[in-house]
């Protein structure tokens, strides 16, 4: 008995300083509506901040929590840095937009404190006055970790005072509603925005900044804790700090007991718990109708058929791509095919948001399956490589049929979790069913046919299937299934009432973008002659997010571009130090000089080009 | 007081509003008339700053205020008043005259929550229910309520009496003569030629993002003709 209580209130320490950085996370969407990817990095920066300043005034019980709340408070002043210099700017960008500016902040923050702190882990001191256990029914129970228990819920009700009692919180929660409404009423939403950053910011860095006496401080742990704190926000609702906290006891009180049953589930257990939520509260525990939507946007323009010089110029393109292996190095090849794969991801994860009007945080889902469907019917089934390249994406479509049927009852933000829980599922199976999938050792030995092994040939195919797997899903964003999609994503209730089934459309449209995706995971895994289980993971479903923003999403030309410059840029920062700084920074550049994507920065650039000659 | 020239105003590609002119001068209640979808609610937008892409010049307390935010234009004096009344479902009826509350201002009235509730008793007895608690007449009356808690000189009210029940309506007017009394300035969109005449000065008429008619409401009672093609369904 005594065992399960203790079991329950680590349970309970555990849940405070996540119901810390998710409410944090949920105060910046609800006035904001961004999604705040740096989040993770504003805990982890707040947690070597504390160390450093813990260490310097050790020992004494009031160094230990002025030294949290000031880096916590440091945090407070990067976050309004970091609103001030590069969100308020891009307000205005199409929605979701303002999440590759944050994924550049995570890159930058990733190498910036690497620099600083260096890559050791570090070990901070416990906490002084708190550092011993007391026995309670017999079990030793860290008294830090009463402390943290104490932590949650003060820190619940001074946000609630926060938000009931000032007027400032009286207009964040107004804002959280209708933020438009707000600034009619002659209120300053820039200033309501960067506070409400703030605040979220320093709560972030509080959360990290508890955390030192209990684990290590190191550079993973901002990747570690984002997931699971959107997971938190979700399920609360987005939005509601009360639900932050109902959701954040839930999960880690569930994982406290979970983990002595079945040890290798606490890394897939939020999302199931998540995934579970959503299928019967579409908007969270707390959340509200409308929660989901991001800032108001003007309507798309529609997409238009390329002209007659674009299409001249795209097959220029075309032809030197075609004609490349002929008077290039095979590495060129290689690097080629890695471009063709991303841009056919992209392109699907694009057909899916764009067209689709359907944003996934989890589209490397059914890359993944694409390519394990591939791999395991090579080394179980003995397929060739023809037939193995057909059963890959039939596998990666018979997925997203699945996962997509729960999905598309869903929209927004919330519809984007679910594929992200469905991908982290994906993943932790793969990751922990070592027999079926070799794990973490991957499944190796998918190499291409005997006459296709070398790298120009291997370039061919891949052209073939990449191109004519872009040229495919272009051909059906101007097919009548294309335009009843792009229909839904402008007003689901207009085309229901014009007898339209939109979620049936939209579930056909979510198989298909990953049956395509699974075309490019297939590609990929004959070209590295193996698969591994990064190719399901989170990283690799925002490397496609990424690509598809930064590229525009308002064009087809959008994830081309970005896929291209993606893997170009990749593949030559990452041979420099620090290229994580690098490339977060040219990131951030690119999201400031052209907020409509590269495909609309072309555009103007063109459009300026042209208007100066007249 | 409001002057407006020549506006045009666009979602997207679609051109909503087409070189519309109107004015509204010292203390006068000015009726915006037209059917659904002619242009009144963009025209009221496009005055509060909430339409992006505009064009044309809006003259508002001796500046041009086009290409303002917001609320810069709340804070020269401009109150606005939504048609679907955008009250704040979650917060209480007290919260949301808060969020309206702005400092008085030396040339137009000062708005109490106690003088408010003297003007709208049915919100008074309900003042820590929350917004989305309310009747749709109560709500109506609270987003008007909400925007005189900022101390407007001229309030933009976008058809009030639209979706409420005649006894409301008839409070409503009510209202709008009270705010005369008090000195403001009202530009008022509405559909009903009878609730129009009631309670405005003269009126503008606008049908397909133009404007077809100005002047006053025995004008357009000798040329029943206009009144008829732009308004009658």
């Amino acid at each position: 008995m005594g065992f399960y209580f203790a079991q329950l209130l680590t349970g309970l320490a555990n849940a405070s300083s996540l119901f810390l950085i998710a409410s944090g996370l949920s105060i910046i969407f609800g006035v904001t509506r961004i999604v705040n990817f740096a989040h993770g990095s504003f805990y982890m920066v707040g947690a070597y901040l504390a160390y450093t300043l813990v260490t310097h005034w050790s020992g004494s019980v009031l160094g230990f929590w002025v030294s949290v709340i000031l880096a916590a408070m440091i945090v407070g002043v990067i976050g309004l840095i970091i609103e001030l210099t590069i969100l308020r700017r891009i307000y205005h960008a199409p929605e979701l937009f303002q999440l590759v500016a944050t994924f550049g902040v995570v890159l930058i923050f990733q190498d910036g404190t690497l620099a600083i702190w260096g890559a050791e882990d570090l070990l901070g001191p416990r906490a002084p006055g708190l550092d011993s256990a007391v026995r309670i029914m017999g079990e030793p129970i860290p008294e830090y970790d009463l402390a943290l228990i104490a932590i949650g819920p003060v820190v619940l009700l001074a946000i609630w005072l926060l938000f009931h009692k000032t007027r400032w919180g009286v207009l964040v929660r107004a804002a959280t509603q209708d933020r438009e409404m707000v600034g009619a009423l002659g209120v300053n939403q820039a200033w309501l925005f960067s506070a409400a950053f703030v605040l979220g910011s320093f709560l972030a860095g509080l959360g990290g900044a508890l955390q030192i006496p209990r684990e290590a401080v190191s550079l993973q742990m901002d990747l570690s804790i984002i997931g699971e704190a959107f997971v938190v926000v979700v399920i609360g609702g987005m939005g509601s700090v009360s639900g932050a906290f109902v959701a954040a006891v839930l999960i880690s009180v569930l994982n406290a007991f979970a983990i002595l049953i079945f040890p290798q589930i606490s890394i897939v257990l939020p999302f199931v718990i998540m995934a579970i939520v959503l299928i019967f509260r579409p908007h969270g525990l707390f959340g509200k109708p409308g929660s989901e939507k991001g800032a108001p946007e003007e309507p798309d323009q529609p997409l238009a058929l390329m002209d007659q010089k674009s299409a001249m110029v795209l097959m220029a393109a075309l032809l030197v791509l075609a004609l490349s292996p002929l008077f290039t190095a095979d590495f060129t090849s290689v690097l080629m095919v890695d471009v063709m794969v991303a841009t056919l991801f992209a392109v699907s994860l694009h057909f899916m948001m764009g067209v689709g009007g359907m944003v996934s945080f989890g589209h490397a889902a059914y890359f993944g399956v694409g390519a394990y469907g591939a791999a395991m019917a090579v080394k179980f089934l003995g397929l060739g490589m023809i037939s193995a390249m057909l059963f890959g994406p039939v596998c990666a479509a018979i997925a997203a049929l699945f996962f997509g049927w729960f999905c598309v009852r869903l929209s927004g933000v919330y519809l984007a979790m679910l594929t992200l829980a469905a991908a982290q599922i994906l993943w932790g199976v793969t990751f922990q069913w070592q027999e079926f999938t070799g794990g973490d050792d991957g499944i190796l030995g998918v190499w291409p046919a005997k006459w296709a092994s070398s790298d120009k040939v291997y370039f061919y195919i891949a052209f073939v299937l990449c191109i004519g797997g872009i040229w495919a899903l272009r051909r059906v964003a101007f097919s009548p299934f294309g335009y009843i999609l792009r229909g839904i994503r402008d007003s689901q209730t207009r085309a229901e009432s014009i007898g339209i089934d939109t979620r049936f459309h939209q579930w056909m449209g979510f198989v298909l973008a990953g049956g395509f995706a699974g075309l490019a995971g297939v590609v990929f895994a004959f070209s590295k002659g193996s698969v591994f289980p990064d190719s399901l993971g989170i990283a690799l479903s925002i490397d496609g997010l990424i690509m598809v923003l930064l590229g525009g999403i308002h064009a087809l030309a959008g994830p081309i571009l970005g896929a291209g410059a993606f893997v170009l840029i990749e593949d030559w920062v990452t041979r420099l130090d620090y290229w994580r700084f690098i490339f977060g920074a040219i990131i951030l550049i690119v999201v400031l000089v052209a907020p409509d994507g590269i495909a609309g920065g072309v555009q103007r650039l063109l459009r300026g080009l042209k208007g100066g000659r007249a | 007081m409001l002057d407006v020239k020549n506006l045009g105003a666009w979602y997207g590609r679609a051109q909503i509003l087409n070189g519309v002119s109107l004015s509204v001068g010292e203390n006068e209640v000015v009726a915006l008339m037209g059917r659904n979808g002619a242009g009144k609610s963009t025209t009221m937008k496009s005055i509060m700053g909430l339409v992006r892409h505009i064009n044309g010049t809006i003259r508002y307390a001796e500046r041009e205020v086009q290409g303002n935010t917001p609320h810069a234009i709340c804070r020269l004096g401009m109150g606005y008043v939504p048609e679907d009344r955008r009250i704040f479902g979650d917060l209480t009826i007290e919260e949301n005259l808060e969020v309206g509350r702005r400092e008085p201002r030396p040339d137009a009235p000062e708005w109490t929550q106690e003088h408010l509730f003297e003007l709208f008793p049915n919100l008074a007895e309900r003042r820590k229910n929350l917004g989305k608690q309310l009747s749709g007449g109560e709500q109506q009356m609270l987003t008007i309520a909400r925007t005189l808690m900022g101390n407007p000189k001229l309030v933009l009210l976008d058809e009030p009496s639209e979706g409420i029940a005649p006894v409301i309506v008839e409070q409503m007017a009510r209202v709008i003569a009270e705010l005369k009394r008090e000195g403001l300035s009202v530009l008022i969109s509405e559909q009903n030629l009878h609730f129009a005449r009631i309670v405005s000065d003269r009126a503008f008429i606008i049908e397909k993002g133009e404007m077809r008619f100005e002047g006053s409401f025995a004008d357009l009672d000798e040329n029943p003709e206009i009144s008829n093609t732009y308004l009658a369904v």
